[in-house]
């Protein structure tokens, strides 16, 4: 596969570490009271779809970016390729 | 001996003959033969004993499709199994031999397989070999692999090269026959950067094999002159002997180029083979199509081929498979073999054509809606018997008897995304369907378009369309345009042991039977009789089975489906996709700075991951490792010991928000760590359980150096920079990892300080008041070269670790040794380092095995719930905070000299020995030469409430039972004076 990186262009993805769901980004706030199940939740229960997903890519072997790939787990098309930190910051992410 | 098979013609080099030896018998051939031809050439026709039944089999085409022309080349350690004699290109002094016969091919003693076939039909492993199921591993399966299979491998290293490499291109052409051409020559005029892949040792496919013209040449000097122009042009790359072996995700192509099989001695440093990874923006499928047989009783003898391969045998390589040839067909393409073979002067003893209407022809004889019903001959075919539309027989006496059931276009690579093949009435075959690859098209005859002149024009078409050309089309030269008609023809009424797949012995009766038996979607039918699933996926039996099984079931051929292809096209030694990576390149070997210097030592060396690390230094007179680890305790205990652990992970962290950052990654608090200090750190995952430990010191307000374990160095920084740009993107903190930066080394010992104060440069004061425990700071040594020193130890005595840049790894270690003499310095490797972290009570990679948490370690208070920890949340589940859950403890066997073992439980000293009533286990063991006892580390359930208690160390597989007694994980100076000193 070849993801193209939003800073570097087209790489290929031997380059790069799968890490899984980008809903890995959506951690729990520590102090809510539900936040042993909120935990338990981000932690273990995943979708597994058949066709678009978002998920993380690390580059490891070029800049260290986590990216957010959008592709579709059934055809392996990748439709859209982003920074997580923006991802993060456009979820609501901050410090 | 005589080619005395030879024809007039052909694309061989005449003028050169060479020698080769096939079965320890020797041979001649010419340049531009292959195995095949040139076995063919010397009437040789016997090639090797099939997979289940050892028939005797021969030659069945002339490419890389061949089922049963398959043979070990060389000898000895270059030694390859199962290669298509078809494919294999001649040499001077090339070696062969048959394959899965005992004791010779002639009289093979498994022949008597053939005479109870009744027993070995479809799904017979399954039927026999049931019970009892002890039985399988022990007896029937050594039995089968040894009668089955094919060739032998060497059981010897392969002495040859292999590589690997990437290539880039607008366009990739796979195939280089007259479509593949034809789209070179658009595409390369056109100035698009090309790459045009045969796997062939001469481009231009079936214009080598067929007596066509195309304009005003030959077909061949067509080709000639088509790879002559190719060959000028600085943006066509053409890759013959190259094989695409797979079509991978967004434009990614698989080929395997054979630089080094067609000679006889590689030249020094020349790969054999090399693993292309080639990147499109657009690919043209030019794959040609492939004759399909027919089936009738006894098909399979030595000597029964496919027309279209007899053909390229006489037009390409000269050679006949007999004097005496007949045909079996059901279609025109059949009557062209026997043309072109009558016009070389072998004897036609008939042309057998299913179809009433059959051309006539006034050379040699035609009969006209006539079969095959049998044939004779036990090694090689002697007689075909025709059965005639009047209802009587007729016997033809003949060497070579070609079969012609129509073409299938090569459709595998389309298949390699999951796209599946349509059927196509017309053409009575399956075509490429919609869905391929990205960037993929395809022409030519693996489009179903099957004439010359359309190959020619649907190659020049299709490369315009791949590159949006917006150019005129070439002209195109004339040539053969036949309309074709194909009507399918698979098999002789009531033949019964008629072959289909030759290379895994399936037949008619396996297919009807597999339907009787419940086995009918063409997936199941696969699997039941092995059909398609030999080396050759089935190239020139799979749609014939398919047609039987949807002729059994009632159903049409589209009805029944079809089974898709998966890469490689054809097989790939194991060799190739190693390329370089074998031995000790199968990973990157990281040398530490001391590296040279240990070696120069002496020092045995322990692989630790990617790492080399001294695992111990013997000294002269040492005959045993734990002479020189015991010696390098005792030393480094009572004076001083030097070790490198630059492996450990170093991270730099920097920025205003860099404690802040640590607090979030490490379980336990980082904000008031005061500049100058070090501090342990445990790092958990979100899950609760421990990842990995290591220190931090803080250099400056906003800087941090972070250690981790050598295991864990790689995904600590990884995880470390998801947490900083994945979940806290504002904060401001830079991560780098500086592990190959700096060479650093653990001076340990009571007489640590001294050492070092000899190389520490005067104002830097390291007096236990000026630079405790703990301490850390930027200093210089040795006359002014940086360095960073650290105040901490796993060793459990007093200890430093002081770092320079790599590049003066080397020479510190030197000075330390010489400075170090007076003092009776020693360093000391893995070994001595891990007996000391067990005396000490340190966790390391056996404690942090991913299934423990920070309250298993003994180290449950330093998760803070003050702060926002990863992991700390899920810590507190309930079953992982249960009053007895694992604790670690120490273990001491209650007589010293009695073993303690890693991976040993732990049970009560009564009761039964068994899962139920496991009590922990042995997590680290050695032999502690400071106690003089073997001693080793745990997990226990409630282990911190049960000091002093007896119990069984057990291990039952290696039938240990030890008396031990529970005690402190700290063995050593339990209180930390010794660290304190």
């Amino acid at each position: 596969m070849i993801i193209n990186h939003p800073l570097l262009g087209p790489r290929d993805a031997s380059e790069f570490t799968y890490l899984g769901d980008a809903s890995l980004i959506n951690r729990p706030d520590w102090q809510a009271e539900d936040a042993a199940d909120a935990f338990y939740e981000y932690g273990y229960l995943r979708d597994n779809p058949a066709g678009e997903h978002q998920e993380l890519w690390y580059h490891e072997a070029g800049d260290r970016s986590w990216l957010v790939v959008t592709r579709d787990t059934t055809t392996h098309e990748i439709s859209k390729v982003e920074l997580a930190r923006d991802v993060a910051r456009a979820r609501g992410r901050s410090k | 001996m005589t080619q005395s098979n030879r024809l007039s013609g052909g694309q061989i080099d005449r003028n050169t003959t060479v020698n080769f030896r096939f079965d320890n018998r020797n041979y001649t051939a010419h340049p531009g033969d292959t195995l095949a031809s040139a076995l063919l050439a010397n009437d040789v026709r016997l090639i090797g004993r099939s997979f289940k039944y050892h028939r005797p089999r021969g030659l069945l085409t002339a490419g890389s499709e061949e089922p049963n022309g398959i043979v070990e080349l060389r000898s000895g350690n270059r030694q390859e199994p199962n290669t298509r004699a078809t494919t294999t290109e001649m040499f001077d002094g090339l070696e062969a031999q048959s394959q899965n016969r005992w004791p010779s091919l002639k009289f093979d003693a498994l022949g008597v397989n053939d005479l109870f076939s009744n027993f070995l039909s479809a799904g017979f492993y399954y039927k026999t070999f049931m019970w009892p199921a002890a039985f399988w591993e022990k007896i029937y399966e050594p039995i089968i692999r040894r009668a089955a299979g094919l060739g032998s491998l060497s059981m010897e290293a392969d002495p040859d090269e292999y590589d690997k490499g990437f290539r880039h291109c607008d366009l990739l052409i796979i195939g280089a026959g007259p479509s593949g051409l034809m789209a070179a020559l658009t595409a390369g005029r056109a100035g698009a950067d090309v790459i045009l892949a045969d796997e062939d040792f001469r481009f231009g496919g079936r214009l080598n094999s067929e007596t066509f013209s195309v304009g005003d040449q030959s077909g061949s000097d067509w080709a000639a002159q088509a790879v002559a122009e190719l060959s000028s042009m600085p943006n066509v790359r053409l890759m013959a002997r190259t094989t695409v072996i797979g079509a991978f995700d967004h434009g990614i192509y698989g080929a395997v180029e054979r630089t080094g099989d067609h000679v006889a001695t590689l030249p020094a440093g020349k790969p054999r083979q090399i693993l292309w990874r080639i990147y499109t923006k657009k690919t043209l499928l030019c794959a040609g199509s492939t004759e399909r047989p027919i089936a009738f009783e006894n098909n399979d003898r030595p000597g029964i081929m496919m027309a279209s391969a007899l053909r390229t045998y006489a037009n390409r390589f000269a050679v006949t498979a007999s004097q005496r040839v007949a045909i079996f067909t059901n279609n025109d393409d059949g009557h062209r073999t026997a043309a072109d073979l009558h016009a070389k002067g072998v004897h036609i003893c008939a042309v057998v054509d299913v179809r009433e209407d059959a051309p006539v022809n006034y050379d040699y004889e035609v009969l006209s809606g006539a079969q095959v019903v049998n044939t004779k001959g036990r090694l090689g075919l002697t007689f075909v018997e025709v059965a005639l539309p009047d209802g009587s027989t007729r016997t033809l006496e003949c060497g070579a008897l070609g079969v012609s059931g129509g073409w299938n276009p090569n459709v595998h690579l389309t298949c390699h995304q999951r796209g599946r093949p349509v059927w196509n009435d017309d053409l009575a075959a399956f075509v490429p369907g919609s869905n391929l690859p990205v960037g993929l098209t395809v022409a030519g005859a693996a489009n179903g378009v099957m004439s010359t002149q359309g190959a020619l024009q649907s190659g020049a078409e299709a490369a315009a369309a791949a590159l949006e050309l917006s150019v005129a089309q070439p002209v195109l030269p004339e040539a053969e345009d036949t309309p074709i008609a194909q009507k399918p023809f698979w098999y002789v009424e009531g033949c019964k042991r008629a072959w289909l797949d030759q290379q895994n012995d399936v037949t008619v009766k396996d297919v009807k039977l597999s339907y009787q038996e419940g086995f009918r979607s063409v997936e199941h039918l696969k699997r039941y009789t092995t059909l398609g699933m030999a080396t050759d996926q089935g190239k020139t039996s799979n749609i014939s089975a398919l047609a039987i099984m949807a002729e059994v079931a009632g159903k049409s051929i589209p009805e029944t489906g079809t089974t898709i292809f998966r890469p490689p096209y054809t097989p790939v030694p194991i060799s190739t996709f190693a390329g370089r990576m074998k031995g000790q390149e199968f990973h990157p070997t990281r040398l530490t700075p001391s590296h040279y210097w240990a070696k120069e030592k002496g020092a045995v060396f322990v692989e630790v991951g990617n790492w080399l690390r001294a695992q111990w230094f013997p000294l002269p007179g040492e005959l045993h490792w734990r002479e020189s680890v015991d010696r390098e305790v005792r030393q480094t205990r009572a004076s001083v010991g030097v070790c490198d652990c630059t492996t450990l992970g170093k991270i730099d962290v920097q920025g205003a928000d860099a404690a802040d950052f640590l607090n979030r990654v490490y379980a336990n608090g980082f904000t008031k760590l005061p500049v100058g200090k070090t501090r342990y750190g445990l790092m958990l995952r979100e899950d609760g359980m421990v990842m990995d430990d290591g220190t931090a010191a803080r250099l400056a307000e906003d800087h941090f150096v972070v250690t981790t374990t050598t295991a864990n160095a790689v995904n600590v920084y990884r995880h470390m920079e998801f947490v900083r740009q994945c979940l806290f993107p504002d904060m401001d903190v830079q991560l780098i990892s500086t592990t190959e930066s700096w060479a650093q080394y653990a001076v340990a010992g009571p007489n640590s300080r001294k050492l070092l104060q000899k190389i520490v440069d005067p104002e830097f004061d390291i007096s236990n008041d000026a630079f405790p425990f703990m301490g850390c700071g930027n200093i210089t040594v040795c006359d002014g070269l940086r360095a960073r020193l650290f105040r901490i130890s796993f060793s459990g005595e007093l200890a430093f670790e002081i770092a320079v840049p790599s590049r003066y790894g080397d020479a510190l270690m030197r000075r330390l040794m010489t400075e170090g003499e007076e003092f009776e310095v020693v360093p000391y490797g893995t070994e001595a380092l891990g007996v000391m972290r067990i005396e000490k009570g340190h966790a390391a990679g056996n404690e942090l095995n991913g299934t423990t948490t920070a309250l298993n370690l003994g180290l449950g208070k330093m998760v803070s719930k003050k702060k926002d920890g990863i992991g700390s949340t899920l810590s507190e589940r309930e079953a992982l905070v249960e009053p007895d859950v694992l604790r670690l403890v120490g273990i001491k066997p209650v007589s010293p000299e009695e073993k303690v073992t890693a991976g040993g439980h732990l049970m009560n000293t009564t009761g039964p020995v068994d899962a139920a009533h496991d009590q922990g286990y042995v997590t680290s063991a050695a032999y502690s030469p400071i106690l003089n006892s073997n001693i080793g580390l745990g997990l226990l359930q409630d282990g911190a409430n049960r000091m002093g208690e007896k119990m069984r160390l057990v291990s039952p597989l290696t039938d240990l039972t030890v008396e031990v007694e529970i005690v402190s994980a700290h063995f050593v100076d339990p209180e930390g004076e010794r660290l304190r000193a």
